[in-house]
């Protein structure tokens, strides 16, 4: 039972990083139609430019405490949020309304690009750091085993839901979230009634990479070791997580994520760590077969 | 007294908690133009896309009965079998395949008898006679049809390129080359201008008649919003609103009903 | 100055800031690990000058050159496509045959050309799902891995040979291909490029962990070398070794020879089945798929036998390259089979062009061969070669072939501008 309450926990905490990458995923293709293929790679940039700030401040003696940990997300969200306009302006502005496969390959070569940018700068070797933030509190006991939940995972969940909270707020009730809500609906028109589709679409994709960055520094802080290919697994996994979800459904990526993240924790537990991607990847295939559109996506219906 | 070739027995569609077709009932008789009209939202389309397979009834019946006398309920079937079965159909939005040219959308639609010709695929591949005599003929066949509705000098330009009233006249033609006993048009004369519109009533009546490129006579099931084609070419004539049948009968019978002029007008004052 | 250049002006200092801000962290401030096994931070400011006074220059010229009224080249080179692939071809594939025989050709060059042609066979083998029936996979590299492991596996415990294995293995990947197909009729676009590539990546995660069959990561090695329909390739020169038996002098590359024309031959049967296919009823109801899925359905074709039919036999070729790889190789492992490889074939169909044939060779050629050219580059070589998918998609959205040709015409046969050609929505 505590060992249950415990990959709950784990799973929860990991599934938010998921929900978050997931919700640029989901934004992008709900704007635009598109996989965004580079994004999982700009959640890698994301935790790379978290770890050159850290040490930054380290070597300034400036990392300590929460205002540090904040110094750091920010600077991370910033430069990422770059990135996101830079991926979406060079590859995919160019190829818009084109056709569905030029955009798809051009986002894969912005992946390999990205991966290698990185690679090349930063060098191909793993970068370890000491875990930075440590503790958490005992929730209960059961024999031996102690159910924790750390002062990390409280950090990973807290500030999840406030972004998140922020981020539905822009989405809901500002004037920019009711013109990527237009864009997302029909672009010809928003355009025809004076949006300007061109900045809403980059303003997609910048919030997509800061949320991106987010997840990318709390992978950081959490793992304390990161390189330059982990964007392709979680951005597949976080894909999966938008898709499972119902792409095209801000809810939908968390609640994906959330799938995603407990479902894996949960599989390596109790069955086998070699095969919870597998076990991930199989649920997918699972629900699409039944649901095409996922839990909470919208249904397509074809006009015949 | 002709036969029925399409008996609609209580057809009813349900999309969630929306009622759009009413336990509608109608009969199509064989060697005659039916038409289905009403206004806008009456559910005629929906009608249509029942019969052809491209949704499944909640309830009801469709009962097709070919030349030779067997049966097929309609309902049961999907939309591939409906064509086999005999029904051929066009669409309100032409959807013909744009990359490809005149003549290969009317090879693609004779898809069921070239492949049987084909002997598992592995003869065509090798190269063996059947099949090549089996595409001659349907070359032969195709180009009837687009003589019939004067492409021929087009065929192998790309269907994309061609106007759109030669769009729609290529569009009836492919549905035509499936063999069909029964064709279903879906708003065939939409956006045609008068001239046009009055070769398309020459190519529809000469389908009825079997003085086209087919052989026999073929009976049709048309929407349409053009009343005077309606009025011209109809043998009989169905009206929806509301996704309920409010009257059916002879064009000029159903021109007078008052019930189908309140429905296109509006209610008159109960005087 | 005016206002035109100063236009530019302007563009170019907006990228270079930008460029600024992307290159100020990530490359000024390189993370390293010291002696003491902490980070620490090299700063390269140098470099950062370097790379943003580039994309000052580079992106100057290129507004400068927008500026000019010049009709952009991929339209004028669409055109050209259609004409040069009927000149083209015959030539390539001269080239192709004569290879090995043209002085100079080493064992390197051989190599290549087998590198090559090997994914030319792919990329015609995946064309039959992507580019005639517009079926979006993104899994291609799991029939490939499946054709190797089985040739592998069934050399391996059954001691059959080569050519036996061969059929078999394409058998295989095409039940694969329909069981893997099947589950993703009803899945549209986007969804089912997303499954297809799932199915790619628990296959290879199976054969990573599947030890027992396969290996796990150590794969699986001493895979049997071809023969020359039975007559081995040793140096031993004795008669009934291949050497002996034609009284030549023994030379390791006469099997890689063997192996060139090998290649050649499968790939080459692809593209005629490929071809022969299109003028097939089966063929047409693919690229009618492709073009409109619900107007086929209304036509009387079953949309699930036809698209299965695509991916069993799309399938079955990826099947034969795989034992074929396996067998030049020697040695198979999950690591050739991973997601990158399903992305690159795909690039080299999508970069083809609308279901050519001749366009996914020459987008092989150079995507590969130029891969191998760029081999000084080293680590720099991936980084060009996604730079290079992306800035060719840019310019070429539909390909190296701008047109297709029709299958069939009463007249002369003309070519169909990419305007008008679908690229399927499944």
């Amino acid at each position: 039972m505590a060992y249950a309450l415990q990959q709950l926990i784990n799973g929860i905490s990991l599934g938010m990083i998921y929900g978050l990458i997931a919700v640029g995923y989901t934004m992008v293709y709900g704007i635009i139609g598109m996989i965004n293929f580079a994004h999982g790679d700009v959640f890698m940039v994301g935790a790379f430019i978290a770890l050159i700030s850290v040490v930054m401040l380290m070597s300034g003696g400036l990392m300590d405490g929460p205002a540090a940990l904040l110094l750091v997300l920010a600077i991370s969200m910033a430069f990422t949020a770059l990135y996101g306009w830079s991926v979406e302006r060079i590859a995919y502005r160019p190829l818009r309304g084109s056709f569905r496969l030029a955009p798809l390959i051009s986002a894969i070569g912005m992946s390999i690009v990205l991966q290698n940018f990185v690679q090349i700068s930063q060098g191909a070797r793993v970068k370890p750091t000491e875990p930075l933030v440590t503790g958490g509190i005992e929730i209960m006991r059961d024999g031996d085993f102690v159910v924790q939940l750390s002062n990390m995972q409280m950090l990973i969940i807290g500030s999840t839901l406030t972004v998140l909270a922020i981020f539905t707020w822009l989405v809901t009730k500002t004037s920019l979230g009711r013109a990527m809500r237009a864009c997302e609906q029909d672009r010809r028109m928003a355009s025809l009634l004076g949006i300007d589709t061109d900045r809403t679409i980059s303003l997609t994709f910048v919030i997509g990479a800061a949320l991106a960055a987010v997840a990318g520094t709390l992978y950081l802080f959490r793992y304390g070791v990161i390189d330059f290919y982990i964007g392709f697994l979680a951005g597949v996994k976080a894909f999966t997580a938008a898709v499972l979800g119902g792409i095209g459904s801000l809810p939908g990526a968390v609640l994906g994520g959330l799938l995603i993240g407990l479902i894996e924790t949960f599989w390596s537990a109790y069955f086998s760590v070699q095969y919870k991607d597998v076990a991930a990847f199989s649920i997918l295939v699972l629900v699409l077969i039944f649901l095409p559109t996922g839990l909470l996506g919208r249904q397509e219906v074809e006009k015949v | 007294m002709s036969a029925s070739i399409l008996s609609v027995e209580g057809l009813t569609m349900r999309f969630g908690g929306l009622l759009a077709v009413d336990a509608v009932s109608f009969a199509a008789q064989r060697g005659a133009i039916t038409a289905l009209i009403g206004p806008n939202g009456a559910g005629k389309t929906t009608v249509f896309n029942c019969i052809t397979g491209f949704y499944r009834p909640s309830g009801g019946s469709l009962r097709l009965t070919r030349a030779d006398g067997s049966t097929a309920q309609l309902e049961t079937l999907k939309d591939h079998r409906i064509t086999r079965a005999g029904v051929a159909r066009t669409f309100q939005n032409i959807r013909l395949f744009q990359g490809m040219t005149v003549l290969e959308n009317l090879l693609v639609a004779q898809h069921l008898v070239l492949n049987a010709a084909t002997g598992f695929g592995i003869g065509a591949l090798l190269g063996l006679g059947g099949y090549r005599r089996a595409e001659a003929a349907a070359i032969a066949r195709a180009s009837d049809w687009l003589r019939a509705i004067g492409l021929l000098e087009r065929a192998d330009d790309p269907a994309g390129a061609l106007p759109y009233g030669a769009q729609r006249r290529l569009e009836i033609a492919r549905a035509m080359c499936t063999g069909p006993q029964l064709l279903c048009l879906d708003e065939p004369a939409a956006g045609l201008n008068p001239r046009e519109s009055d070769e398309l009533s020459e190519l529809l009546l000469a389908i009825r008649d079997g003085r086209s490129a087919a052989p026999t006579p073929t009976s049709v099931i048309l929407i349409e919003h053009d009343m005077g084609i309606v009025m011209r070419i109809s043998d009989h004539v169905v009206v929806l609103d509301h996704g309920r049948k409010i009257a059916e009968g002879q064009p000029d019978q159903v021109r007078n009903d008052h019930h189908v002029i309140a429905a296109y007008l509006g209610e008159e004052e109960e005087a | 100055m005016n206002s035109q250049a100063l236009g530019a002006l302007r563009e170019a200092l907006i990228a270079t800031a930008v460029a600024f801000g992307l290159f100020v962290l990530m490359v000024g401030l390189r993370t390293d690990v010291s002696t003491t096994g902490a980070l620490f931070l090299r700063t390269r400011w140098p470099e950062v000058a370097g790379l943003c006074a580039l994309v000052f220059v580079g992106r100057l010229i290129l507004s400068l050159w927008n500026l000019r009224e010049a009709k952009p080249p991929s339209l004028a080179l669409g055109k050209l496509g259609s004409k040069a692939a009927i000149v083209f071809a015959p030539a390539l594939l001269g080239a192709a045959l004569v290879l090995p025989m043209i002085p100079g050709i080493g064992r390197y060059e051989l190599d290549l050309g087998i590198l090559v042609l090997t994914y030319v066979m792919l990329g015609w083998g995946l064309n039959i799902v992507v580019g005639l029936a517009g079926l979006l996979d993104l899994g291609y590299v799991a029939f490939y891995a499946v054709g190797a492991y089985s040739y592998a596996l069934l050399a391996q415990y059954f001691g059959l040979s080569f050519w036996v294995c061969l059929p078999l293995a394409g058998i295989l990947a095409a039940f694969w291909g329909i069981l893997l197909g099947f589950p993703v009729l009803r899945l549209r676009g986007d969804y089912l490029a997303i499954v297809t590539l799932a199915f790619g990546e628990i296959i290879r995660i199976v054969l990573l962990n599947w030890v027992e069959l396969t290996g796990g990561p150590n794969g699986i090695g001493g895979i049997p070398r071809p023969s020359f329909f039975g007559l081995p390739f040793n140096m031993s020169g004795d008669p009934n070794s291949f050497a002996g038996f034609f009284g030549i002098e023994p030379d390791p590359v006469h099997r890689v020879i063997f192996l060139y024309y090998l290649i050649l031959a499968l790939a080459l049967l692809t593209n005629w089945v490929s071809v022969r296919i299109r003028r097939q009823p089966i063929g047409r109801a693919w690229e009618a798929l492709r073009e409109d899925e619900i107007a086929c359905r209304a036509l009387g074709i079953n949309v699930t036998t036809t698209k299965l039919t695509a991916f069993a036999l799309g399938a079955m070729f990826g099947g034969f390259a795989g034992a074929f790889f396996a067998t030049r190789q020697g040695f198979i492992s999950p690591e050739s089979f991973t997601f990158i490889e399903s992305a690159i074939i795909l690039a080299i169909v999508v970069l083809g062009g609308l279901g050519s044939q001749i366009g996914v060779a020459v987008a092989a050629l150079v995507m590969i061969g130029g891969f191998e050219l760029f081999r000084d580059l080293e680590e720099w070589r991936m980084l060009v070669f996604g730079a290079a998918m992306v800035v060719i998609m840019v310019v070429r959205p539909r390909g190296l072939v701008g047109s297709r040709t029709p299958t069939v015409a009463l007249g002369t046969r003309r070519a169909i501008g990419a305007e008008h050609v679908g690229e399927g929505r499944g």
